[in-house]
C-alpha cells in the first residue's frame, strides 16, 4: 500500500473514532485512547491550568477537557494506566500529515531531538 | 546560584511577588513598581503577556529587575513561541545572568484583547521545562552544543483547584520529573482543595523534592474579585468571597482581610516552601500583608537576606 494511501486508511479509521488530526506519531495508548492533539493547545503532557470547575475547556466552554476525558479513561483502561505520567517529547511536526501506523513500523515516531535524549529525567 | 535556588536548597521560607505589567516607562517604572516592596521579597516574576495581553517582554523586565538590583524569575509560555524562539530567550537570559526561570504552557489567546491570534504552542510546560534543563547539560534541543553551559533554575506553575482534581499532584511530579526545582500554585480561594493538594503532595513526597509555592492575590473591590471569579482562566472563587466584599463597608479593607486569611492557611500546609503575592492595589498592600503575616524585611533579617525558616512543614 502506498504511503498516501496508508494515511487516507488510518484517517478513515481514527477520524471518526477519536477525531485523529494526523499528528503522524500516535500516543492514544498512553491518554487513555483520548487524542490530544483535540486539545486547543495540542497539550501532549497533561491539563493545563485554566480547566473550567465544570471539567470543560478554557478555550471551548462547550467542550469537556480533552485532559480530564484522558484521565479518566486511563483510569479506567486495564492496560497502559502509569503512561500517563510519561514525559512525551514536542511533538515533530514534519510527521504531520504521515500515517502513525507506518511511522510506528519504521520508528520514526519515537525520534526524538539528540539534546532531549541526552537530558534523563530527573529521578522520583 | 541564584538567591531563591540558594534559599530554597537551605530550605528558608521565600516570598516571590509579581511585577505588575510593565507597558511604557523605562527603567523609571520598574523602580517605581519595585518601591513599596522590594524589602520583603527574594525574587520577583516578569510576567510572560498574562492573559494573552501583549506588554513588555519578560526578557526585558528581568534584565530591568537586575538593573534596579532585585533577583528576577522570568516567566516564559509556549502561547507565542515556537521552540527556537523560546531557545533563544532563555539563552538570551542567560546572558544576562537571569537563572530562575518559571515554564508556563499559557492562557490561550481567546483569553486576550488579541484572539484573533495565532496560538502556538509548539511545546507545552512541561516540555519547556525540560528545554532549560537541556540547555542547562550544555546542549541547544538539536544536540548542537552550548558551551559554556548556562544554568537555569527552572520552576513550573500548577493549580491545585481546577480538574481532573485527583490528577493535579501526579502532573506537578510529572513537571519535577522534567527538571522543575519549584512550583508556583495558582490563586486557589477553595481552601480545601489547597489543603488536598499539599496533604497528597506530603504523602507522596513530592513537596520533599520540589518547592510548593502558594500564591495569594490582593485585590481592591468587588468588581476585581467577580473578574477574577469569571474570567481568569482556572480559577474557582466560592460566591461567599463576593458576597463578603459586595457587602463590606470598606471592600478594599475586606479583600486585605480575605488575602491574609488565604495567606495564613496556605503557610500553615505541610510542605509549603513560601509565598508567592500578586496585588491589584495601588499601596504597598504586599509589604503591609507581609508585616502582618510576620514576615521580616531583608535588613531586618538574621543575616543579610536570609530570612529565618519560617512554618516548615
Amino acid at each position: 500500500m502506498s504511503p498516501g494511501l496508508l494515511a487516507r486508511a488510518e484517517h478513515a479509521v481514527k477520524a471518526p473514532v477519536w477525531g485523529c488530526q494526523m499528528c503522524g506519531q500516535c500516543v492514544l495508548h498512553s491518554t487513555g485512547l483520548t487524542c490530544p492533539m483535540t486539545c486547543p493547545k495540542q497539550l501532549r503532557n497533561g491539563p493545563c491550568g485554566g480547566v473550567r470547575a465544570n471539567g470543560h475547556c478554557e478555550v471551548k466552554p462547550e467542550m469537556r477537557c480533552v485532559w480530564v476525558k484522558a484521565y479518566e479513561r486511563s483510569e479506567r483502561l486495564p492496560v497502559w494506566r502509569g503512561h500517563l505520567d510519561h514525559l512525551h517529547p514536542p511533538v515533530n511536526h514534519a510527521l504531520e500529515g504521515d500515517s502513525a501506523w507506518s511511522n510506528l513500523v519504521s520508528g520514526r515516531d519515537r525520534q526524538t531531538p539528540a539534546g532531549w535524549m541526552a537530558s534523563p529525567d530527573v529521578a522520583a | 546560584m541564584s538567591l531563591l535556588e540558594g534559599k530554597l536548597a537551605r530550605r528558608e521560607f521565600v516570598v516571590t511577588a509579581e511585577v505588575p505589567v510593565i507597558d511604557a516607562g523605562g527603567q523609571d517604572e520598574i523602580e517605581r513598581q519595585l518601591a513599596p516592596m522590594r524589602e520583603y521579597v527574594d525574587a520577583f516574576n516578569a510576567t510572560d503577556n498574562p492573559s494573552a495581553h501583549a506588554h513588555c517582554s519578560p526578557l526585558a523586565v528581568s534584565i530591568g529587575l537586575r538593573q534596579a538590583g532585585v533577583e528576577p524569575i522570568m516567566q516564559l509560555a509556549c502561547r507565542d513561541r515556537n521552540r527556537l524562539a523560546l531557545e533563544s530567550d532563555l539563552v538570551g537570559a542567560a546572558m544576562h545572568g537571569i537563572e530562575n526561570v518559571c515554564c508556563l504552557t499559557g492562557d490561550d489567546v481567546t483569553a486576550g484583547d488579541e484572539p484573533e491570534s495565532k496560538r502556538v504552542f509548539d511545546l507545552d510546560g512541561v516540555q519547556l521545562i525540560k528545554l532549560a534543563r537541556v540547555l542547562d547539560g550544555g546542549r541547544y534541543l538539536s544536540g548542537r552544543p552550548l558551551t559554556p553551559a548556562p544554568h537555569f533554575f527552572a520552576g513550573a506553575v500548577e493549580n491545585p483547584s481546577a480538574p481532573p482534581l485527583e490528577y493535579r499532584v501526579r502532573r506537578a511530579a510529572k513537571k519535577a520529573a522534567a527538571g522543575a526545582r519549584f512550583l508556583q500554585l495558582q490563586l486557589c480561594y477553595r481552601t480545601e482543595l489547597l489543603e488536598r493538594f499539599m496533604m497528597t503532595a506530603h504523602d507522596t513526597g513530592l513537596s520533599a523534592r520540589i518547592a510548593l509555592i502558594p500564591s495569594i492575590c490582593i485585590l481592591r473591590s468587588v468588581d476585581g474579585m467577580r473578574f477574577v471569579a469569571s474570567s481568569v482562566p482556572g480559577i474557582d472563587v466560592p460566591p461567599s468571597y463576593v458576597d463578603r466584599v459586595a457587602q463590606a463597608a470598606d471592600a478594599e479593607d475586606e479583600c486585605f482581610e480575605i488575602a491574609y486569611e488565604l495567606a495564613t492557611h496556605a503557610m500553615a500546609q505541610p510542605g509549603v516552601a513560601g509565598l508567592h503575592f500578586i496585588s491589584f492595589r495601588r499601596d504597598a498592600g504586599i509589604a503591609k500583608l507581609c508585616r502582618r503575616l510576620g514576615i521580616k524585611p531583608q535588613h531586618e533579617s538574621e543575616s543579610h537576606g536570609h530570612r529565618p525558616s519560617v512554618a516548615l512543614g
